[in-house]
């Protein structure tokens, strides 16, 4: 089974978090110690980081499909951070992983309880028989 | 004089690849270290033999190229342990002067079976290791058939025979008292490896064909050296009577076709000869389980040139010998609808309320799909619209969701019509 985990950690307005080198490495050296840890157990599928929300534009299409590009809007209050695709056996399994990513170390080291958005990605029909 | 690579040399490298682990595992007395062998031997295989063609003596060059990297990387471990130089000595002239070639068990492909559908695995990683083990597949093609990074399958694999290292388990088959668990537990992966491949079966996932087809070679290999076991006669039966319809499955734009909207003209009389031959032959033999009992209503439902002639009676009366021999909540739900067929909807409705309290399905979009079809039996459109957009709500897939959400509109149009 295959879960997507959403990081919705920024918010609108902010840029890169100002910590100390020491709070930063860690944080840096958790999430690399993160995907290293689920590609050892064979579950990683992909992980990805997002740029920051001031690099974001808003995207509609125009008259003929033209792009109409936008700024993100401040009142958004969180963004899409990063997301993990993991393939595990069970829910709960996704659910540890979760948990774990939304304790990655802060400021002065303390966990961040991020909240993480954990929903399973559409998949080839069940069997029909068991 | 070499052969030149046809379209039958993949299958005859895939054939060979238990039997030349099973030597070289043997000889070595490392299962793990062996599995890395192969897999080398095999993709060397895989590289060189198209264009240089296929050696005179296949077997015996796979052997030779797994056996010189299990000496290599035994020689670099003795090097590095800094042990006397007798053992080093001894060891070379043992890999020289003894013939694996001439070492063959037929066994060997049922012990690896039994090996890799170890209960001690997770279900993901007993069919990754199968299908390399076993089936011998290269890493790079069971990741592509299960949409995963080459990396992570290979370290999915390499765990797996981790987990069987320490469990202790023997390069031999289980004793009489655990073979018929450790029996139950292959057959359990050969069908999650079919249903995986039958499942997905969508164009746009053409590769992922290839793993029922493997789910199917691997049964047949396991019956041809048990053929007087009845349940792999059943589940051999199973994947052919099903895969049977695969082409009738899905419509042009890839939507789910159900059974009866199928058109049966495009299912595979050869393959439905094959299952209900081989069907007849292992209910002849008296034990009767669940995978001869899903075969045979496969194969009522096969032989019934349109819908309407569908034996349900006869279905019925296997669903219910199913629910005794292997009772769980998805039995329970095609029988009620067996039972519809044969008694009318509100039979299969009253049958389906027992499950509203089981955990197991309570939640399950199958309950709220197979309500929502009852309902539109009985004509009563608004209730099975509702049960139909449940369902589409809470399905994981995408064929599944589409399908349930398009029942709910049908029926929304007819009503307002």
């Amino acid at each position: 089974m295959k879960y997507i985990l959403m990081m919705n950690s920024m918010r609108a307005g902010h840029g890169v978090p100002q910590w100390p080198q020491k709070d930063l490495q860690a944080h840096i050296a958790f999430m690399i110690g993160l995907d290293e840890e689920l590609r050892q157990s064979g579950e990683l599928v992909s992980a990805e980081g997002l740029s920051f929300p001031d690099q974001a534009k808003l995207v509609r299409a125009g008259k003929n499909g033209v792009p109409i590009t936008d700024g993100v809007f401040p009142e958004s209050k969180e963004f899409l951070a990063g997301f993990w695709i993991i393939d595990v056996e069970k829910p709960e399994r996704a659910y540890a992983v979760a948990a774990k990513v939304s304790a990655a170390p802060g400021l002065g080291g303390a966990p961040l309880n991020m909240p993480i958005e954990v929903r399973p990605i559409m998949s080839a029909p069940p069997p029909e028989m068991l | 004089m070499t052969k030149a690579w046809d379209t039958t040399s993949e299958h005859l490298l895939r054939e060979l690849a238990p039997q030349v682990l099973g030597a070289v595992a043997r000889r070595f007395r490392d299962f793990v270290s062996a599995e890395d062998a192969v897999q080398e031997a095999m993709i060397a295989a895989f590289t060189q033999w198209p264009e240089e063609g296929i050696p005179d003596n296949p077997r015996g060059w796979l052997i030779q190229v797994a056996s010189r990297r299990m000496t290599d990387q035994l020689r670099s471990e003795i090097a590095r342990r800094q042990r006397e130089t007798a053992v080093a000595g001894e060891l070379e002239t043992a890999a020289i002067t003894v013939d694996i070639e001439t070492d063959m068990d037929p066994n060997d492909t049922l012990i690896l079976l039994f090996m890799c559908c170890h209960p001690a695995l997770t279900p993901s990683s007993a069919i990754a290791l199968t299908l390399r083990a076993v089936g011998g597949l290269t890493t790079a093609e069971i990741a592509n058939a299960f949409l995963v990074p080459e990396a992570t399958m290979a370290q999915r694999i390499s765990r797996a025979k981790q987990n069987i290292k320490a469990s202790g388990v023997q390069f031999q088959l289980p004793t009489r008292e655990e073979r018929a668990q450790r029996l139950r537990s292959v057959l359990h992966v050969l069908y999650l490896i079919f249903n995986e491949g039958y499942t997905s079966s969508s164009g746009t996932q053409l590769q992922r064909l290839e793993l029922s087809r493997e789910g199917i070679r691997l049964t047949r290999s396991m019956h041809v050296l048990l053929p007087d076991d009845p349940e792999i006669a059943g589940l051999l039966s199973l994947m052919l009577l099903t895969d049977a319809r695969r082409a009738a499955r899905t419509g042009a734009n890839e939507e789910l076709v159900p059974l009866d909207k199928q058109d049966r003209s495009l299912w595979n009389r050869g393959a439905i000869s094959e299952g209900t031959d081989l069907l007849t032959s292992a209910l002849s033999k008296g034990a009767v389980g669940p995978y001869q009992l899903q075969a045979a209503i496969a194969a009522v439902h096969d032989e019934a040139t349109r819908p309407e002639d569908t034996d349900w009676p006869q279905i019925l009366a296997l669903y219910e010998l199913l629910k005794r021999v292997s009772p769980n909540p998805m039995v329970t739900l095609n029988h009620a609808i067996a039972a519809a067929m044969v008694h009318g909807p509100s039979k299969g409705l009253e049958l389906i309320r027992a499950l509203d309290t089981d955990s197991r399905l309570s939640e399950h979009y199958r309950l709220h799909a197979v309500r929502g079809h009852l309902l539109e039996m009985t004509g009563d459109y608004e209730s099975a619209i509702k049960h139909y957009r449940i369902a589409a709500g809470r399905t994981t897939s995408i064929p599944e969701q589409n399908y349930l959400m398009t029942q709910a509109a049908r029926l929304a149009e007819r009503t307002t019509q």
